[in-house]
């Protein structure tokens, strides 16, 4: 009797069955999902991880860029970006949290809110072109690295919008009760308790950010990137070189570059974006570790 | 109903109130007091408009847009639709939802954060006013050793009994519970009956509760709300005693529907 109770029926053989293909199926997903970044990794590593030194760093390239080092660009990338992130940044998480905590549901916000999605498919030759009208000639700041910079920001101010919203919006209602009902005004609501439940989703859209404009080409081509610098820039208005470009021209407008080293220069960029998002993931965690999460 | 008592201290006064959300009517209430110092019980079955009741008590219909109030509630001789400040009006009145709301702060800052917003800087008396909270709450002798632990790592039972030391923390004149015991074990729930008893020499209490024995273990007089409206109030004695005015009070009280 107690045997029987126990023996699968021939449904549960069937509905285990099902079960387990569905498990293959979605990890089958996964590890192809991995693959290509696995093998982009593996090549680079393979072929760029020789050219990568402390003197390739921080020289000037030489001899039509074919030789020497990458540091106006490699210092040009982190100046775009981080520049772009002081305009962004407060912006965006600024409008997202307008947008989720104070503006009502209206067909205003409706329509901003498909604009900021829209904005975030547009393509980033479009932003660039827009830059060159609206920062470098309109606003008079020549192609430079304000102009590249704030073009950055507007290209990626939508994830940094969305991301954000998104987080406040996972802070459950219930806080928000609990803070309004002690008579916390909306503000100091949003300061003391629901912003610090979200920032570790906002960290998360910056991280985005952060990998998104470092590899931009398109819109910094135009705006504020040079082809080939041999000095640093000494201010805002001035050119920069940046290596998503750097990498661009290297391997396809320059003769005679040797095999290895557009390899060395992704690598590089890969790495400097994995640095700036370790940064952020370590401010999370010291957030984290302060709250006693 | 019961007629506006004559020289009888009440600090809330209700006159033809209306709530409703969108056409629909979720509550009516011509006339209701709630006396200084009393357990004031609500009792009825979900959706008889009773936590929309405790909404518009504190303005918290300004957070809902689908939310209409209409008619006079005075709190303390003051219709709240004219306390100009309805922040302060909000910090005389304590407010405990059903499900326990331990935000992720500290122990400490769950109770301090009220009184630091409102001003409260210096550190003694910071801690002055967590340890009363906590200990008016019963809850200090179990979290004396960890107020910087997390508050949301509480068990349920110790989340609530924050939740109401974090809204005594400004010394409040009202203290509304919407059925707190609602997540809460039977022995937690008897600790929280028995803070309630103490605090009502301090403070008055409105107390929503689904559990009819509740009310009459608490409650001084309890009022039954019934699809929106209040259909007896009574002294809570009277009410178990069988002395109604409607049937369907003892109906409710006797478990016969609801």
């Amino acid at each position: 009797m107690s045997e029987s109770l126990f023996a699968k029926t021939a449904l549960d053989e069937r509905n285990q069955r099902v079960q387990r293909f569905y498990r293959r199926l979605f990890l089958t997903m996964t590890l192809l999902l991995i693959l290509p970044v696995f093998v982009i990794l593996t090549v680079l590593l393979s072929r760029g991880a020789s050219v990568l030194s402390l003197s390739f760093l921080f020289t000037n390239p030489e001899q039509g860029m074919t030789a020497g080092g990458v540091f106006p660009a490699l210092l040009g990338t982190i100046f775009l970006v981080t520049a772009a992130l002081v305009f962004s940044v407060p912006l965006g998480i600024a409008a997202a949290i307008y947008l989720s905590e104070y503006a009502s549901d209206n067909w205003l916000t409706r329509l901003i809110n498909l604009a900021i999605i829209n904005l975030a498919g547009v393509p980033s030759i479009v932003h660039a072109l827009f830059g060159v009208g609206a920062f470098v000639l309109f606003f008079r700041f020549g192609t430079s690295i304000l102009a590249a910079s704030l073009t950055l920001a507007i290209m990626t101010l939508p994830v940094v919008i969305v991301s954000t919203r998104e987080s406040l919006q996972a802070v459950p209602r219930a806080f928000r009760e609990a803070g309004w009902s002690l008579g916390a005004t909306r503000w100091q609501t949003i300061r003391h308790i629901v912003l610090p439940n979200a920032v570790s989703g906002i960290l998360t859209g910056v991280i985005l950010e952060v990998s998104r404009t470092a590899g931009e080409t398109a819109p910094i081509m135009f705006t504020g990137a040079a082809f080939f610098l041999p000095f640093l820039p000494q201010s805002v208005y001035d050119q920069t070189m940046a290596l998503s470009l750097h990498l661009f021209v290297i391997s396809t407008q320059v003769p005679g570059v040797p095999e290895g080293l557009p390899y060395g220069v992704a690598l590089l960029l890969i790495a400097v974006v994995l640095v700036m998002n370790s940064v952020s993931i370590a401010f999370r965690m010291y957030l984290r570790s302060r709250k006693k999460w | 109903m019961v007629a506006a008592e004559e020289g009888v201290d009440s600090i809330l006064e209700v006159e033809d109130l209306t709530i409703r959300y969108g056409k629909h009517v979720s509550l009516y209430l011509p006339e209701l007091s709630v006396r200084r110092h009393e357990i004031f019980g609500i009792i009825g079955p979900a959706g008889s408009g009773r936590t929309s009741f405790l909404k518009a008590i504190n303005r918290m219909d300004l957070f809902d847009p689908t939310m209409d109030v209409r008619g006079t509630i005075r709190f303390q001789g003051r219709d709240v639709k004219e306390w100009r400040n309805v922040y302060s009006l909000r910090r005389r009145i304590g407010v405990v939802f059903p499900l326990p709301v331990g935000l992720p702060l500290s122990v400490y800052d769950n109770v301090a954060l009220a009184p630091r917003l409102s001003g409260v800087r210096n550190k003694t008396d910071l801690d002055g006013i967590v340890e009363g909270c906590l200990q008016r709450a019963a809850l200090w002798d179990e979290v004396k050793d960890r107020l910087d632990s997390l508050g949301s790592l509480l068990s349920g039972g110790q989340q609530q009994r924050l939740t109401i030391a974090r809204a005594l923390s400004q010394k409040p004149d009202l203290l509304m519970l919407d059925e707190f015991s609602i997540a809460v074990d039977p022995v937690t729930t008897m600790r929280i009956e028995d803070v309630l008893k103490e605090l009502k020499s301090e403070i008055t209490i409105i107390l929503v509760t689904n559990l009819v024995q509740q009310a009459r273990r608490l409650a001084d007089r309890t009022a039954f709300f019934l699809n929106g409206t209040c259909v007896e109030i009574g002294n809570t004695e009277d009410l178990f005693a069988g002395k109604v005015a409607d049937p369907r009070t003892e109906d409710y009280i006797l478990g016969r529907f609801g």
